[in-house]
């Protein structure tokens, strides 16, 4: 188990070194450069301010040299510049021109715990990653809460007798829902629940029923301070109900199979209840199945929370992975893809110990 | 001309359709309760010395199911075939029945035919054993069926996707089209959006758009992933490992991470995407062509002519695919020089590359975990060892006996995964990624539409509604492909 997890976590250093660079080799494309230039700059910038504005700030030089800027093993940036009072300002990645010079760091990366600082958002970026994903956390911890019972009930009604309406009924539901990406339930939503012109708000409006205008609110801003349900429960329902569908059919395969085991046939024609068989005999063991599922189900709800964030105007991660994006913001967008290929691979990594904890058959041999 | 109601001279009928569903649903969920506390059916041995069930409250409520069911459907048949005579006299549906009239014959026909041959005609006959496949492929068969004749033919739409009419900003379903000359439609079925455009045209034209891009993005996914997993999965070893490695290292991107990467003007600019379109698009070439050698190179006879027809065809299509105004890659500083124009018979719209391009980018490792994790399984069996013994290649035993018996899984993923590109291309659309932002795609359309949501909600319902139904539809087929093929 030991020599498992270390290699896996050897792995996984290597899948974020590659990822990181190819994220690194995508943003530092010189048409993004130059994008990056203009928008920090200005739009109007000759190519010649353009080269001088990215060579002042280290740009230009060679992609690997730069790659290792950022890691921490190759010596930060500096540049020494003769402004108009005739005096050198040097400038560097590691400091700024107001500190001592005896105090000028050689090497800033992230080895050394210096994330960079974001050109869109004008601040640390590891400030700023922390912030967005606490509010995602708690967005993802509410789904996390809302879906995963709502698929194992779905699962198991639907597998503890195969074929009957119940089952058909269940099994329906839970593909409709895997056929609707989030941003189709998202705007459904909204125009049913949260517009004061159309769906049922108006008529429950009429009635009396609420005092607002709308039953709940289409944009979830303010849910990051201060979580409603009104303002959070749309959001939250609109990733799990994706999510959902294929967990809930895992769990129900997984049912299905354990319920025709000799086993619970042993245990039925021994005159055990039904209920009894389902609770305490099937139950423990078609569940194990659905746990790797649902761990490998949260790299995956990360996309649903990018869309979720940016159609519902959520502050949190993946609000901000589409706007550095947008802005080429480097620095920023390599946290972000580090803190999600982390995520990816961790939760793999407890898919499989737990799948040994979980099944007594992989663990004793 | 007074505005269009949704059912028009058929309104009579809504109340019997509302009350027809309000007893349907509420029928659904007490079967739903009561079959969590009813008891199993009891068996009664009668005086004949025969089993019977009794049928019981359980019984009841499934009967009272069926029939409402039944009333709902026939209700829904009435609205299409009145509104296929009727047209805009019975209103909204019928207007749009009316327009529809070719998809809907083109469904009849292939149903009644396919139903009528479905025992010679294999897998898919066997489809229509089973009644979600056939939902599922009634809902694809109309997609596209409606897609083709809107985007190649222009039947069903009723004005321009992109011309804008004066005075129908916004205008609700149903609203007469101002000034209409009298050869033209003239209402906006389903209104006008933002711009004042037709939603419904573009609703249709959005269709071939997706019916296009997703169907062969998973084809040249699938190529790529079976070319690569086969031998990863027969070989196994460095090339497995590193194989693997690339395939999770794709995988453990953010997908909209990565398409903000590739999927920016500034990337366009740069040419990477013709760079990975060369790559990729070359799967089919290297597939169709190892699959023939492999086959007929005992018989140099037939190989030899059979390959460079073959592959000489597909090298042209590769060509002409990645080559546009005679070249490969065209950006600022350098060219290189590709298929000279006159030889090139279709030029590929950039920004349609480009999202093509990502996608199968996005969908092969998956396609390429699959397949194999279905070459490892299927390498064990006793007919490859035979294969091995009679002395035939890998190559050949990978091509004509692994991946024939691994065809019902990748079938039924096959369909999942048009499918879910579907999904992506509109997720691509809902980032305003890749297509120009007056596409009538429905990803396009739903992002447009999102600005003004709390006010108007038809320009943005129905593409949202399509997709959903679009998916649904290829769920469906796949679940019952699924289950015919288990059958046997």
């Amino acid at each position: 188990m030991g020599t498992f997890i270390i290699r896996r976590l050897g792995q996984m250093l290597l899948t974020a070194l590659c990822l990181t660079f190819i994220v690194f080799f995508m943003t530092n494309l010189t048409p993004n450069l130059e994008k990056l230039a203009k928008t920090q700059g200005n739009f109007r910038m000759s190519d010649e301010a353009v080269n001088s504005w990215l060579s002042d700030r280290g740009y230009l030089a060679p992609l690997p040299y730069k790659f290792g800027q950022w890691v921490g093993v190759v010596p930060g940036w500096t540049n020494e510049k003769t402004d108009n009072d005739g005096q050198t300002v040097v400038t560097g990645r590691c400091f700024l021109a107001a500190t001592p010079v005896e105090d000028r760091a050689r090497f800033c990366g992230v080895l050394q715990g210096f994330w960079g600082y974001s050109s869109v958002f004008k601040t640390d970026v590891d400030a700023l990653v922390a912030k967005r994903l606490s509010a995602t956390g708690k967005l993802m911890g509410f789904v996390l809460l809302l879906m995963v019972p709502m698929a194992l009930i779905v699962g198991i009604l639907a597998g503890m007798r195969e074929g009957s309406n119940l089952d058909r009924t269940l099994s329906t539901f839970s593909i409709a829902s895997t056929a609707t990406p989030e941003y189709v339930s998202g705007v459904i939503f909204i125009a049913l629940l949260a517009s004061s012109k159309f769906g049922i708000s108006p008529i429950l409006a009429d009635w009396g029923w609420i005092d607002t205008k709308t039953l709940f609110l289409g944009s979830a801003k303010k849910a990051v301070e201060d979580a409603t349900f009104r303002n959070f429960f749309l959001p939250v329902l609109t990733i799990s109900l994706y999510g959902m569908g294929y967990i809930a059919r895992m769990t129900r395969a997984s049912m299905a199979e354990v319920m025709t085991a000799q086993y619970i046939r042993t245990a039925r024609l021994k005159g055990v209840n039904f209920r009894n068989v389902v609770m305490k005999h099937a139950l423990r063991n078609a569940l194990i199945a659905p746990f790797t599922v649902i761990m490998l189900q949260v790299p995956w709800l990360l996309n649903g929370v990018v869309i979720v964030e940016y159609l519902f105007a959520y502050d949190g991660f993946g609000r901000l992975l589409v706007e550095a994006a947008r802005g080429n913001d480097i620095e920023l967008l390599m946290a972000i893809s580090v803190v999600s290929v982390i995520l990816v691979l961790l939760t793999q990594l407890i898919s499989d110990i737990g799948y040994v904890f979980l099944n007594p058959r992989i663990r004793i041999s | 001309m007074a505005p269009l109601t949704w059912t028009g001279s058929l309104s009579f009928l809504n109340l019997f359709f509302g009350l027809a569903v309000g007893i349907f649903a509420v029928m659904v969920i007490v079967q739903i309760i009561t079959s969590l506390f009813a008891k199993e059916q009891t068996i009664h041995i009668r005086s004949d010395g025969t089993a019977a069930t009794s049928a019981g409250i359980g019984g009841l409520i499934s009967f009272a199911v069926k029939v409402t069911f039944f009333a709902i459907l026939a209700i829904v048949i009435i609205y299409l075939l009145a509104g296929i005579v009727m047209g805009t006299n019975a209103g909204i549906f019928g207007g749009m029945a009316q327009q529809l009239t070719p998809v809907w014959v083109g469904m009849v026909l292939i149903f009644v035919a396919s139903i009528k041959f479905k025992r010679s005609l294999g897998l898919y006959g066997k489809l229509f054993d089973s009644t979600v496949g056939m939902i599922g492929f009634a809902l694809v068969l109309f997609w596209v069926l409606a897609g083709i004749m809107a985007g190649v033919f222009d039947m069903i739409i009723t004005h321009d996707s992109l011309s804008q009419a004066s005075g129908m900003k916004n205008k609700l379903p149903g609203t007469p089209l101002r000034g209409a000359e009298d050869d033209e439609f003239q209402w906006y079925l389903l209104g006008g959006d933002n711009l004042a455009r037709d939603v419904f045209s573009r609703l249709f034209k959005g269709a071939w758009t997706v019916v296009l891009i997703a169907p062969f993005a998973t084809i040249f996914a699938f190529m790529v992933g079976i070319t690569l997993g086969l031998p990863a999965g027969y070989y196994g070893g460095r090339l497995d490992t590193f194989l693997s490695f690339v395939a999770n290292l794709i995988l453990a991107f953010p997908v909209i991470l990565l398409f903000y990467l590739l999927v920016t003007p500034e990337i366009v600019a740069t040419g990477i995407p013709n760079y990975m379109a060369a790559v990729l698009f070359v799967f089919p070439v290297i597939f169709f062509g190892v699959l023939l050698n492999s086959r007929y190179h005992t018989q140099p006879k037939v190989r030899t002519p059979l390959l460079i027809v073959v592959l000489g065809a597909l090298a042209w299509i590769y060509l002409a695919l990645i080559s546009n105004n005679g070249n490969i890659i065209s950006t600022k500083e350098y060219n290189i020089w590709g298929l000279p124009e006159f030889l090139d018979f279709y030029d590929m719209d950039p920004s349609i590359l480009v999202v093509f391009v990502s996608v199968v980018f996005v969908n092969a490792p998956t396609v390429f975990r699959i397949v194999r994790g279905l070459a490892l399984d299927i390498k064990t069996r006793d007919y490859v060892a035979a294969a091995q013994t009679r002395g035939e290649g890998p190559w050949y035993i990978m091509l004509w006996e692994i991946l024939p018996n691994a065809r019902g899984p990748l079938i039924v993923d096959f369909c999942l995964r048009i499918g879910y590109t579907t999904i992506l291309l509109g997720t691509l659309g809902f980032f305003g990624l890749g297509l120009e932002s007056e596409s009538p795609d429905w990803g396009t359309t739903i992002n447009t539409g999102r600005t003004l949501i709390r006010a108007y909600v038809h320009p943005l319902l129905p593409p949202a509604v399509s997709l959903l139904t679009l998916v649904l539809g290829l769920n469906l087929l796949a679940d019952g492909l699924r289950e015919e093929s288990l059958r046997d």
